[in-house]
């Protein structure tokens, strides 16, 4: 490379700078909520923990492991995660290869039906007095039937399975398979990049959403982690919380008085993180794709 | 006609009369089971619920059902109009909206233009890597971390400030009004900022470099390059974007503000149209009322895209 005029070398360092700071400022707030966590409780609250565990301690850790109901949140937000993304994916992709075929009869109505609905919703009000009639309140199939049909992924599958060589299909319509057979044995086999791409998104957004289960459930045993984090860190019951807790674990608790509120929302926050920064490579990896391909169709 | 159905993209036009649509359904009958399951989910989940605005105009009660509930015309939307609350709820979704556009948007451009400079693959793939991780994380982690810095019990912030003798007691940032939406802005960018440039880092990436070289050889600089090549060449993506901010000028946010604005003495300055909406509409089941305020901000927002599409469509870059 040339030799740098003084004024780029003047924007490298800036720029260098600037692009530091900003990791530092996305980096820290995380690292100092995970260092709390793993710090007793009340030296933390004497201040002055910043960039390192003062008084390293897992109990903070204990306490949340050891809390029924918090454990139980994490077993909803599990299975919601699990049971919503496999079903979400296999009925929107089902949709997509029959809108992707040009003899399915009414295929146009059926993408104008589709596609009207990425511009106009209903709205919450009456989406909800709508699951409500329907009597999806307190269940736990409210986290899976009414988001079941993602048009937006539908949108990215169908482009997807438009690009596959047709030959295919053909050979296996030839050996004698139906539309499904062709679409179990063939298609899905082919589409492993673009449904793992989809499959994350969708994940992330099941494990993620706090806000549908606070208007729908009422039943503690149904609420997942992140709902429990939210009225936590809203209301601080924390503190309450570790009253109400069952005899055993409060023994437990009397042996650690050191845990506060603050040490132990932390903790809580970051198992509720873990699952994400596990999958975060993953991510990384194909999501790029994923944006690019959603960007390029609208 | 059945050599016919083995090649129906023949170019040969069949009459439909001739070949019975019937029959063809019927043919069709499996592929047909793929696509109506999904389309009566939509009919039901996205249908009904648009149908259901229409409640905007009733006095809908529960027990009369949306069918038997009386027609009212404007009245809550009126009520909307006059209610106290109006002019703060327009005032914040406004200001904060606003705010977000004026810093959110630029930011993430900003950032993609300095990444794209950067010549280190390893620098660039960290601070890649650390940007785009707070938008995969839920704004309850987001706000619980924010809370955490900010907090009096010894959030880090605050320990900086006395440190560098600033305050002298802690300061309880969420619950002064003022500093609201500083907080509210700032923490939205810092969530968003890095996922947001990868559109640009990929319009970028198009750029032909041969553009580059002439120019250096010109004797143009780096800055000049980036004002007169970079920003030119992905001005296209930015007015997509840009279109579509500004059909959502009046989604000021929601989650963020329900979960930083906990602190009732934020009202004042918190309190969005959504906000507003989920409080009367589930907290306090005044339905048509809310789908009404609902209903008005969905009309403006259409008016606003419209507006603004037709702006671009001047310029030269339609979405539509």
């Amino acid at each position: 490379m040339a030799r740098l005029q003084l004024s780029d070398r003047l924007m490298y360092i800036a720029i260098y700078t600037l692009l530091t700071l900003l990791a530092f400022l996305t980096f820290y707030p995380f690292w100092n909520a995970l260092v709390i966590s793993f710090n007793k409780g009340i030296d933390t609250s004497m201040g002055g923990v910043t960039f390192w565990p003062r008084s390293f301690s897992l109990e903070n850790y204990e306490v949340v492991f050891k809390d029924k109901r918090l454990l139980n949140g994490f077993g909803i937000s599990v299975m919601r995660t699990v049971v919503g993304t496999l079903f979400s994916i296999l009925a929107t992709s089902i949709l997509a290869y029959g809108l992707s075929k040009r003899e399915l009869m009414g295929r146009k109505y059926y993408m104008v039906i589709c596609i009207i609905t990425m511009y106009f919703n209903g709205g919450l009000i009456p989406t909800f007095l709508l699951n409500r009639s329907l009597g999806l309140i307190n269940t736990f199939w409210v986290f899976i039937i009414p988001g079941l049909i993602s048009v937006w992924n539908m949108i990215i599958f169908r482009t997807f399975f438009q690009g596959l060589p047709q030959g295919l299909e053909e050979s296996a319509k030839i050996d004698g398979c139906g539309h499904w057979g062709t679409f179990f044995r063939i298609v899905i086999p082919l589409s492993g990049p673009v449904i793992a791409t989809l499959s994350l998104f969708t994940a992330i957004y099941h494990w993620n959403d706090w806000f549908l289960p606070s208007i729908y459930i009422s039943n503690e045993k149904l609420l997942p982690i992140q709902t429990m984090l939210k009225q936590i860190l809203s209301s601080n019951i924390m503190t309450e919380q570790m009253s109400n807790m069952d005899s055993a674990a409060q023994g437990q608790l009397a042996k650690m008085q050191s845990v506060t509120s603050k040490s132990l929302s932390m903790a809580t926050m970051m198992v509720a993180t873990l699952p994400i920064v596990m999958v975060y490579p993953f991510v990384q990896k194909y999501f790029v794709k994923g944006v690019l391909v959603g960007s390029l169709k609208e | 006609m059945a050599q016919i159905s083995v090649k129906p993209e023949s170019d040969v036009p069949i009459p439909a009369s001739k070949q019975g649509n019937l029959s063809r359904l019927k043919r069709q009958w499996d592929l047909q089971l793929m696509v109506v399951p999904g389309i009566i989910l939509i009919l039901i989940f996205s249908y009904i619920p648009m149908y259901g605005v229409l409640m905007a105009f009733q006095d809908y009660s529960i027990f009369k059902g949306f069918l038997h509930s009386p027609w009212v015309g404007f009245k809550h939307f009126e009520m909307f109009f006059n209610s106290p609350e109006f002019f703060n709820v327009m005032r914040n979704t406004m200001v904060i909206s606003l705010l977000k556009l004026c810093i959110g948007f630029p930011a993430p451009i900003i950032l993609a233009l300095m990444l794209n400079e950067v010549r280190h693959m390893f620098f660039k793939r960290v601070i890649q890597t650390i940007t785009y991780l707070p938008h995969f994380m839920s704004w309850v982690i987001v706000a619980g971390i924010v809370m955490s810095l900010l907090s009096t019990d010894n959030g880090s912030v605050n320990i900086l400030l006395e440190n560098l003798n600033l305050v002298n007691e802690p300061i309880n940032f969420l619950s002064i009004p003022k500093l609201f939406w500083s907080i509210l802005v700032t923490t939205t960018v810092w969530k968003e900022i890095g996922f947001g440039s990868i559109v640009y880092m990929a319009a970028i990436a198009g750029i032909d470099p041969s553009m580059y070289e002439a120019a250096s050889i010109d004797g143009a600089n780096k800055f000049k390059q980036i004002y007169l090549i970079t920003l030119p060449s992905i001005m296209p993506v930015v007015i997509i974007f840009m279109i579509l901010a500004i059909g959502n000028l009046l989604n000021a946010g929601f989650e963020d503000i329900l979960l930083l604005g906990v602190n009732p003495v934020l009202r004042e300055v918190s309190d969005v149209i959504e906000t507003y909406v989920y409080r009367v509409g589930i907290q306090n089941s005044r339905y048509s009322y809310a789908t009404a305020v609902g209903l008005f901000k969905a009309v403006i927002s259409v008016g606003l895209l419209t507006m603004a599409n037709y702006l671009a469509r001047k310029s030269g870059n339609s979405l539509w």
